[in-house]
């Protein structure tokens, strides 16, 4: 099955990427935008799901600073 | 001949940049904030992590209010120098092809590389020969330069590949080994090696600084590629 | 007041589980004659820690000399400072031990941005960094993960802010498994006159916080994090760890240097471990007066933050200064323009409080000197130790390979190993001014502004560190550290000038850890006093231990040196064919503690030679001379891996071979240490023989490394064989 992994900053944890980004955009016109957070996504294929959540928190994930969300696409 | 370096919040190569430029020119430094090139006659768009390089290397920095007059200086010909950070945020501009992808490696590298001069036809490699080696540094974490098969074969075709690593000194698995490229017309050029961290053979070698010395003597020749 | 009435007091429990002892607090409700509240409670769990208190190092520290003619600043600002041709040369080392072994990447790059930032306070623009990583046995996946993700923090935090990370030191011991050490260490130049300090003067003196936002960033770090042993829990501790953005510093590094440029500032300060609550009670200790710190008026990065919270936040990239009212729009104006937000928090007040106020509500009043002073300082109780304390490491080289075998297999062990592939991942070259990179000689030499005579000068710096000769003999162990950091200076023609160290130990409540520390800090003293220089500053990091026991007495020793000429200078390597090889220095070799010794499974104890200070400092000098001269091109200290080694790393370099007749053939004399003693050298012939104490050996060239005994027996590398085992030893545990 299809999987996606979304991987973010954790609520709370500095994002210098997220704030940066959002700093840039009023100069270029875009108002109104806050709370930007970079993360990552990664997809995946995978036979057997039940070690999903094991996967993210040894590898894809860096669970001190971040969190995962996994998204099953199909079956 | 004043020669202006643009700074960002971020940069870290513009002060050795403009030091270089100052060995052979008037230099000053150009704030990102401001709108206009005060007159200078050359530009150069140093190294560093200009915002930090989040999101991608030159992406923010790009939009800077100075980046719009570093377009137009460029469409009347002026000379641009875009040096790793430079070149990444020119090619983020679209003022020069192809882009910059994080190095074979996956890690920073910073080594001391020859590069070759494919074309000395333009205003910052006037000084150098065809096939000249430079020895150079390069220190970067995303400059693999990278374009499609078809914008490659159109490069070489017009002659605007500028530099290549010599043969088995490719830093960061560039295509066909390209080190520098410049624009259609020739006026801008970019490289990720370091010609400002060359111009004292004392701190390792002084090959990059005919590329600042180029400035001086280039103009007449940009634009008849080869 | 006793313990037991300790007991009974309400608060007691939540100030022990903050790390303070019940005798601590029971002093604390004692001299604010009521119990803290929570905000005043966290104030005091975070100053009276071993982190910042020193409170079971200070007393040993006294040892240590702090005085020096070319000393500027000294222990007790952000950092040290020297003079060297009229510039301010400022540098300090700091470790971040224990937050690097809970997330390597972040914590090594915080630990890069702190000392930083410790450097830019005094006005001062970084222009080195060098760094001391010590990690479990390298056939640990474990310890090579946290060597990759430390390099690449270092990397990400040094290369983006565009300091030169020039040098400096990797090793492994099983030691290290559970508990990695980072320390990095900063060097920066200033205008003598423009050194800023710490302390806040000037009562009705605005107190402005400028920088990144205040987040929950490392909450009780300096007292979690910093001094309790790990343990299988980390996990728990994990919403503290901090997260560096060097972005964010390359602004506020250069509207500070903008600031102070402008003379807009009275006093500046970083904010580090223990956060406001430090560096606001430090500047005022400093300066003999109060504080009043509004906390409304901080900036948050996050919503609902307590007043405790924002008082002991360690969100990075933030400095604090102290500011003339008229000048306070000024300052918040060149902030502006940097990017980085700038806020009025408070105010110098009269007397001695620091009070901590919400609009204006009080919530938190306690005596400055209270918090800053009046923790107590206690005594070691030291007591060597009855046995070995470390157990012997894996053995991988047997007792009965020949030498060359051996040899070859020295050249190829992680702790000898040619560390180009971590240097590489740092920018070595930015701010123009590194005449000798790492791996090139034994110091790095960055040179400073041409003088008024047209000739530019330099200086020169090292850090290392022997933690296995230390863990034989702290005192001689420390003090080989010392003549080694200072032989690698003696080698690129440089004079020290000063040190500063990190001592990074075990739990001294622990009678042989206090031993060790004692000692170690005697060592460095008695070092400090031969070569006739001042400790400037530096750092303790203690309590670095794991399920296994202590780490190995590691003091890490930074040195800045000078040269009047930067072009006068010299290589580790042979240049060129045809020159002589000579030996200089008192230098009386031995397996003990060796890395030889190591990799024959045997633990770091035995007796070390005696050494003759007087002698090696000759040695050093004549060195030093040498290469200003130019009589020697090559010098290269003879250190870990001995003599066979050190020949074999100079026909490395460039590649060039020597053929070296040795009078002793044994292992002793081709691979035991003598730290900081002796020096291969290389250069003309006729040259080399002028430098006093020289013993001519041998020549340079040919392509292979050929050692002979006088009786004859003889063994033969070819160099390529030699760059190849150097070459792969530290690429086979990186990704």
């Amino acid at each position: 099955m299809k999987v996606l992994v979304l991987i973010r900053p954790k609520q709370g944890i500095l994002d210098p990427q997220g704030q940066t980004v959002e700093r840039a955009l009023p100069a270029l016109g875009f108002e109104g935008v806050t709370d930007v957070r970079i993360g990552r996504l990664v997809e995946l294929e995978v036979t057997d799901p039940s070690k999903l959540d094991e996967l993210c928190e040894q590898l894809l994930a860096n669970t001190l600073i971040e969190d995962f969300e996994i998204q099953i696409q199909e079956d | 001949m004043r020669i202006g370096v643009v700074r960002f919040p971020g940069s870290c190569d513009e002060v050795d940049a403009l030091d270089a430029c100052a060995m052979v020119a008037d230099a000053e430094l150009l704030w990102h904030g401001r709108t206009d090139l005060d007159g200078v006659d050359a530009v150069v768009v140093p190294g560093g992590f200009s915002y930090g390089d989040y999101l991608r290397p030159g992406a923010i920095a790009r939009f800077s209010p100075v980046m719009k007059a570093v377009a137009d200086f460029a469409a009347e010909g002026g000379p641009v120098l875009g040096i790793c950070n430079g070149f990444q945020v020119l090619c983020e501009a679209g003022l020069l092809p192809g882009a910059l992808l994080t190095n074979s490696g996956l890690r920073f590298l910073c080594k001391q590389v020859d590069i070759i001069v494919e074309r000395p036809a333009t205003p910052w490699t006037a000084d150098c020969e065809a096939g000249e080696r430079l020895s150079i540094p390069v220190k970067h974490m995303s400059g693999r330069w990278h374009a499609d098969e078809a914008t490659v074969a159109e490069l070489e075709a017009e002659g605007r590949i500028v530099f290549r690593y010599a043969p088995g000194d490719n830093p960061n698995g560039s295509t066909a080994d390209v080190a520098g490229v410049c624009s259609a017309a020739g006026n801008v050029v970019g490289l990720m090696p370091h010609p400002e961290h060359a111009v004292d053979a004392l701190t390792g070698s002084a090959d990059g600084l005919k590329l600042f010395s180029s400035i001086l003597n280039g103009g007449d020749r940009v634009g008849t590629a080869g | 007041m006793s313990e037991q009435q300790a007991e009974s007091l309400p608060g007691v429990d939540r100030a022990v589980e903050l790390g303070l002892t019940k005798p601590e607090y029971a002093r604390i409700v004692e001299l604010i004659s009521r119990e803290p509240n929570e905000v005043e409670l966290a104030m005091f769990s975070l100053l009276w820690s071993e982190h910042c208190a020193y409170k079971h190092s200070k007393k040993v520290l006294r040892r240590l000399p702090t005085e020096g003619d070319r000393l500027l600043m000294g222990v007790g600002e952000n950092a040290g400072a020297v003079e060297v041709a009229g510039l301010a040369v400022a540098f300090k080392v700091e470790s971040h031990n224990h937050p690097s072994a809970v997330e390597p990447f972040q914590g090594a790059a915080t630990g890069v941005g702190g000392i930083l930032r410790d450097v830019i306070a005094l006005g001062a623009r970084p222009i080195a960094m060098l760094n001391s990583l010590r990690f479990g046995h390298p056939s640990s996946p474990r310890s090579r993960w946290l060597l990759d993700r430390a390099v690449a923090g270092i990397g990400h935090y040094g290369n983006s802010i565009g300091v030169a990370t020039v040098g400096g030191e990797i090793h492994f011991d099983p030691s290290y498994e559970s508990n990695c050490l980072i320390n990095a260490m900063c060097v920066g130049i200033a205008d003598p006159d423009r050194l800023m300090r710490c302390a806040a003067t000037g009562v009705g003196n605005r107190v402005i916080l400028f920088g990144a936002l205040t987040g929950r960033d490392g909450i009780g770090g300096a007292s979690v994090l910093a001094s309790a042993e790990l343990g299988d829990d980390d996990a728990d501790k994990r919403p503290t760890v901090q997260i560096g953005d060097p972005f964010a510093e390359k602004k506020v590094l250069e509207a500070s240097l903008e600031l102070i440029d402008a003379d807009l500032l009275v006093a500046l300060q970083d904010l580090g471990a223990a956060g406001l609550t430090s560096s606001a009670s430090e500047m005022a200790a400093q300066g003999g007066v109060g504080l009043d710190i509004d906390v409304a008026n901080v900036p948050l990065r996050e919503q609902g933050m307590e007043p405790f919270e924002i008082m002991v936040s360690e969100s990075q990239e933030r400095m604090l200064a102290i500011v003339e009212p008229s000048k306070v729009a000024a300052v918040l104006e060149v902030c502006e323009r940097w990017e980085l937000l700038a806020s009025d928090i408070g105010e110098v007040t009269e007397g001695d409080r620091m009070r901590i106020l919400v609009g204006d509500n009080v919530v938190g009043d306690i005596p400055v000197t209270t918090l800053v002073d009046d923790c107590p300082l206690y005594d070691l109780a030291p007591a060597p130790p009855e046995h070995g304390l470390y157990p012997a490491p894996p053995a991988d080289l047997p007792e009965e390979a020949d030498h060359r075998d051996t040899l070859v297999a020295l050249l190829g062990g992680a702790n000898i190993a040619s560390r180009r592939p971590v240097f590489q991942q740092y920018d070595q070259i930015v701010q123009a001014r590194t005449v000798r990179r790492p791996d090139e000689a034994d110091a790095a030499v960055l040179a400073l502004p041409v003088g008024e005579d047209g000739i530019r000068p330099a200086i020169a710096v090292s850090i290392d560190g022997n933690a296995r000769r230390v863990a034989a003999n702290p005192e001689g162990g420390a003090l080989e550290a010392v003549l080694e950091c200072a032989a690698n200076l003696a080698c690129v023609g440089a004079e020290p000038l000063g040190l500063t160290n990190c001592l990074n130990f075990g739990n001294p409540e622990k009678p042989p850890v206090a031993w060790q520390l004692i000692n170690s800090v005697e060592g460095i003293a008695v070092g400090c006093e031969a070569l006739g220089i001042p400790v400037v500053g530096g750092n303790v990091s203690l309590y670095n231990e794991g399920p296994d026991g202590p780490i190995l007495p590691t003091p890490v020793i930074g040195m800045v040196g000078e040269m009047p000429d930067a072009t006068k200078t010299s290589s580790s390597g042979f240049l060129t064919d045809g020159q002589a090889v000579a030996l200089v220095g008192p230098f009386s070799p031995n397996l003990v503690s060796s890395e030889l010794a190591a990799r024959r499974g045997h633990a770091p104890q035995g007796e070390l030679p005696s050494l003759d200070i007087s002698a090696v400092i000759a040695a050093h000098h004549a060195v030093r001379d040498g290469v200003r001269s130019g009589a020697i091109q090559s010098a290269h200290d003879i250190s870990e891996g001995g003599l066979g080694v050190a020949l074999a790393e100079c026909t490395a370099v460039a590649g060039i071979g020597c053929d070296v007749t040795l009078p002793e053939f044994t292992d002793a004399a081709l691979f035991g240490e003598s730290p900081g003693q002796g020096f291969v050298i290389a250069g003309d012939a006729a040259a080399i023989a002028a430098i006093p104490g020289a013993r001519v050996v041998g020549t340079t060239g040919g392509g292979n490394l050929v050692v002979s005994a006088e009786d004859g027996a003889s063994f033969s590398v070819p160099v390529a064989e030699v760059q190849a085992a150097r070459d792969g030893g530290l690429t086979a545990y990186l990704p």
